[in-house]
């Protein structure tokens, strides 16, 4: 088995993986990037639509080209890339930490490492997840296998489309499957307003004029060998409305029904996952419960942006160059979900630095206000025209704003 | 390339015995008549063995205590239970004696606890225990703090089903019995010694003795060759599969105290460390009826919470159902009394599973006594070749394997953790649908349902087999699974 020693691993060859290793290496570091795939670039690859890298580079770009500028970097750095490399066990071993990885031309590696930087991505939810009664016959897909097959492998998974969810890589299939000249009936959405970005609502359905069904579930799936057809029973007031039932005639359904982080890797290594974004819990260095293991990207939680998750994998990858050079934060207030909020990363922050703050809302909400209360007390606040669960918040807390904080102050997030 | 099993064969003139149904009874059969001189053909109606009731069901090696021994089915069940230790080293599918329990969670359920208890030592069953309410939270941690009491049957078991269906069906062929699937057997005719049987699509084969193991479909078969005229009733029973990172997973099989109707919902560890819940019994629409409805899928979560509370619907990676070809109460293994040289193997529901080994023997027998000649065959090789998994290898005998294989070293599937070795053994042993690859290898099996790794297997298959695009399907039929290319 070959053995190999590095500063820092980064697990991921992604937008985050890549941006992280480009901090830990401008640092002087020591970096290996581990890859499943054939190439860098993650699902970016299969992204071939535009509008990615706004705030980064502050044009547009299509995700392959957004990919391209950080592998550019990373080849030009020199930093060592083992692509096709499965990563299948994070231990302990003798104080240090070693990455049990396997590849079809390495065979079995072990790498040991100081540090190491998750940013495995997530995967799609499926029907399982959300208990689609019905058949199981062929034509059933996530939407991001639908791009994949669609975008790289070249193939129409199916000529009549149903799309269920509206997040945004069913929104961005909806547009593609037009595109590639197939009819798509409907997008079904179980909640009362869109999971995906505004934008994408308007260019990838009203365009084309695809009717979304909001406050609609999909009660059946009906076709033995392929898909014939779906149910879909409206919702009033939280009731299905049974007798208010309809039938749409379809040979693919394709779903977009969230994201979920891909933890497995890390919950077999012990580190502690929050339930409320299924991924590590974090400290105000992106730290997770296992010292010296980094998360970042949307393995952390799942962004929006490409532009925010290299944002935030910047400053993981600054970190874990800081505690491989020592650095400890001296002290750390703990950060809670005040009102109307789900969830705010991380959960520590630092009183005496800079601190980025990502955080959802729970509720729908016009002219709403951001606060922030250190024991109570509002130190912070932010006017926000329109708010909802689907578009990420972010603020950053200055040090003079925490100024006040004592030895266990607690920062709380509320949106009023 | 890939050594096509399907089309290589040559076919016999006249065989001595077709077996109607490669399920799991037909495939039991099938392997025992491999120990004989003879030439055996096994019919498949659909693309690939094991695709009816064989697929879904609880995959459980009962504990011999459900059914008084003076049924033909508890027979059946203990002497099958018993032969599955020597199965697994032969036939290298995945297998574990992890033990059943029957829960009582309310006193007035012990009675029935204690009569199942009497009834298995009436069976003979060995170990069979009445527990305590605390031996029980002892011996399975994660049941419902307000259990009562109730029953441990400690050789109880666990197996993949199809996968069991797999090597046996692998190992008759070895043994030079011939597989024809796609061949649904529409009508058949007596001349002389022999049945004329033919398919479907006009294909026709003869032979001196029939095996009747259709399941659901056994009535039309035996209809088809003028025997006995009886219905089978399609019973649908509904499952969820729960992830392996749940934190409801059992040690043990956890069985409720028993209804009238069925065996009731239940929780079981999967011998591959998922778990799945279920499964329900109601009367199916047809026998094309696998439709999982919102109803009985809550039933199934609800039953299964009062077994193990810890059962979370966020823990959901699937669901499905599967139909029991139900017919009396008891099987219905016999010697038509209207045609000659037929036996029926019919009405097979649980404990088909446990009981398909001794099926096996017991269609033996009822053969031979219709005049079968069985004569040994000095080479038979009850071995088939086993195919180590990714999954199960060491970082060191992961190693030793990428150094033989590469092909070892690509994880297809990281859900389950398939490497690409083990898709083209599938493909190999004659598993060229999605779904065929997945019962063997279990790669779309896992959390994401094959978002992750359907292109890549398509990609091998199309690379293995030769196959376009647009021949590639699930499972077969018409449910391909690519309708177009850019």
């Amino acid at each position: 088995m070959k053995q190999l020693t590095f500063d820092a691993v980064v697990i991921g060859g992604g937008a985050a993986g890549m941006a992280a290793a480009l901090e830990l290496d401008a640092r002087g570091h020591s970096v290996l990037i581990l890859e499943r795939e054939d190439a860098l670039g993650g699902i970016l690859m299969q992204c071939i639509h535009n509008g990615f890298g706004l705030i980064e580079f502050n044009e547009e770009l299509t995700g392959p080209e957004f990919a391209q500028r950080f592998e550019e970097k990373v080849v030009a750095r020199n930093i060592q890339v083992s692509l096709r490399t499965t990563v299948l066990d994070i231990r302990e071993e003798e104080g240090a930490k070693a990455i049990y990885c396997v590849s079809p031309e390495q065979g079995m590696m072990r790498v040991q490492a100081r540090t190491i930087v998750l940013a495995m991505g997530c995967r799609e939810r499926n029907r399982g997840n959300i208990r689609i009664p019905g058949t199981r016959p062929a034509g059933i897909y996530t939407a991001g296998l639908a791009q994949r097959l669609v975008n790289i492998e070249g193939y129409i998974p199916g000529k009549d489309v149903v799309i269920i969810g509206s997040g945004d890589i069913g929104l961005i299939m909806a547009r593609r499957m037009s595109w590639s000249g197939c009819k798509v009936h409907a997008v079904i959405e179980i909640l009362p307003y869109p999971s995906g970005l505004t934008r994408n609502i308007v260019q990838c359905l009203n365009d084309f004029g695809i009717p979304l069904y909001l406050s609609h579930l999909v009660t059946d799936i009906y076709g033995n060998d392929r898909v014939e057809g779906i149910e879909v029973t409206p919702i009033e007031s939280g009731a299905l409305m049974h007798e208010k039932a309809f039938k749409i005639a379809c040979d693919t359904v394709l779903l977009s029904v969230g994201l979920v982080p891909e933890n497995e890797l890390s919950r077999n290594a012990g580190i502690e996952i929050q339930p409320t974004t299924n991924g590590p819990w974090v400290d105000s260095m992106l730290m997770t419960t296992m010292p010296g293991v980094f998360a970042c990207g949307n393995v952390l939680h799942v962004h929006d942006l490409v532009d925010y998750v290299v944002e935030e994998a910047r400053r993981a990858g600054a970190n874990a160059a800081a505690w491989l050079s020592g650095y400890r934060p001296a002290r750390e207030l703990r950060v809670k979900t005040g009102q109307n909020i789900r969830y705010v990363l991380p959960m520590r922050i630092n009183p005496e630095r800079e601190n980025r703050l990502y955080m959802r809302s729970l509720v729908v909400k016009n002219d709403a206000r951001l606060e922030v209360r250190l024991d109570g007390a509002v130190v912070k606040s932010r006017r926000l025209a329109h708010v909802q669960p689907s578009e990420m918040l972010s603020l950053t807390l200055a040090p003079e704003e925490l100024s006040a904080a004592g030895r266990d102050s607690t920062i709380e997030i509320a949106l009023v | 390339m890939i050594s096509d099993w399907k089309r290589s064969q040559e076919m016999k003139e006249i065989y001595d015995v077709a077996i109607i149904g490669a399920g799991v009874c037909g495939a039991n059969v099938a392997r025992k008549l491999s120990q004989y001189e003879l030439d055996v053909v096994l019919l498949e109606k659909e693309i690939d063995v094991s695709l009816g009731t064989s697929k879904a069901n609880s995959g459980i090696v009962h504990g011999g205590f459900h059914d008084h021994i003076s049924t033909l089915k508890a027979r059946l069940e203990l002497q099958g239970a018993l032969m599955f230790d020597r199965l697994h080293e032969e036939l290298d599918f995945p297998f574990e004696r992890c033990g059943i329990l029957v829960a009582a969670l309310h006193e007035d359920e012990m009675k029935a606890i204690e009569q199942l208890y009497l009834q298995g030592v009436e069976n003979g069953v060995i170990g069979i225990e009445m527990c305590s309410r605390e031996r029980m939270l002892e011996l399975e941690p994660k049941l419902n703090p307000d259990v009562v009491g109730g029953l441990y049957a400690p050789s109880g078991g666990i197996l993949e089903p199809y996968r069991f269906v797999f090597s046996l069906v692998e190992s008759a062929r070895n043994n030079g019995v011939q597989v024809k699937t796609e061949f649904e057997v529409e009508a058949a005719e007596r001349r002389g010694d022999c049945w004329h049987i033919r398919a479907k699509g006009g294909q026709e084969i003869r032979a001196r003795y029939v095996v009747n193991s259709a399941g659901l479909h056994a009535d039309s078969v035996s209809a088809a060759f003028g025997a006995e005229r009886f219905t089978i009733m399609p019973r649908k029973g509904e499952y969820y599969l729960l992830d392996r990172t749940t934190k409801a997973k059992p040690s043990r099989v956890i069985f409720p105290v028993p209804t009238e109707v069925s065996k009731g919902i239940l929780v079981i560890p999967t011998v591959e460390g998922t778990v799945l819940i279920g499964p329900t019994a109601s009367p199916a629409q047809s026998k094309e009826d696998f439709a999982t409805t919102r109803e009985q899928l809550e039933h199934v979560l609800h039953a299964a919470r009062m077994m193990v509370p810890a059962i979370s619907e966020n823990d959901v990676i699937t669901s499905f159902a599967g139909l029991r070809a139900a017919y009396g109460s008891d099987f219905y293994i016999a010697l038509s009394e209207k045609v000659p040289a037929l036996v029926h193997v019919a009405g097979i529901q649980s404990p088909g599973l446990t009981a398909s080994p001794a099926i096996g023997e017991y269609v033996k027998d009822l053969l031979k006594k219709a005049g079968l000649r069985l004569v040994e065959k000095p080479d038979w090789d009850p071995c088939v070749r086993k195919v180590p998994r990714a999954r199960d290898a060491d970082p060191f005998a992961l190693d030793a394997l990428v150094a033989q294989d590469p092909a070892y070293g690509d994880i297809v599937c990281r859900c389950e953790r398939v490497s690409e070795a083990e898709i083209v053994a599938a493909i190999r042993a004659g598993h060229t649908t999605l779904d065929g690859i997945k019962y063997y290898t279990r790669a779309q099996m896992g959390r994401c349902q094959g978002g992750f790794c359907t292109y890549k297997i398509i990609r091998i298959l199309m690379r293995e087999t030769g196959m376009r695009f647009d021949q590639i399907t699930k499972r077969g039929g018409d449910s391909f699974v690519l309708k177009g290319s850019l």
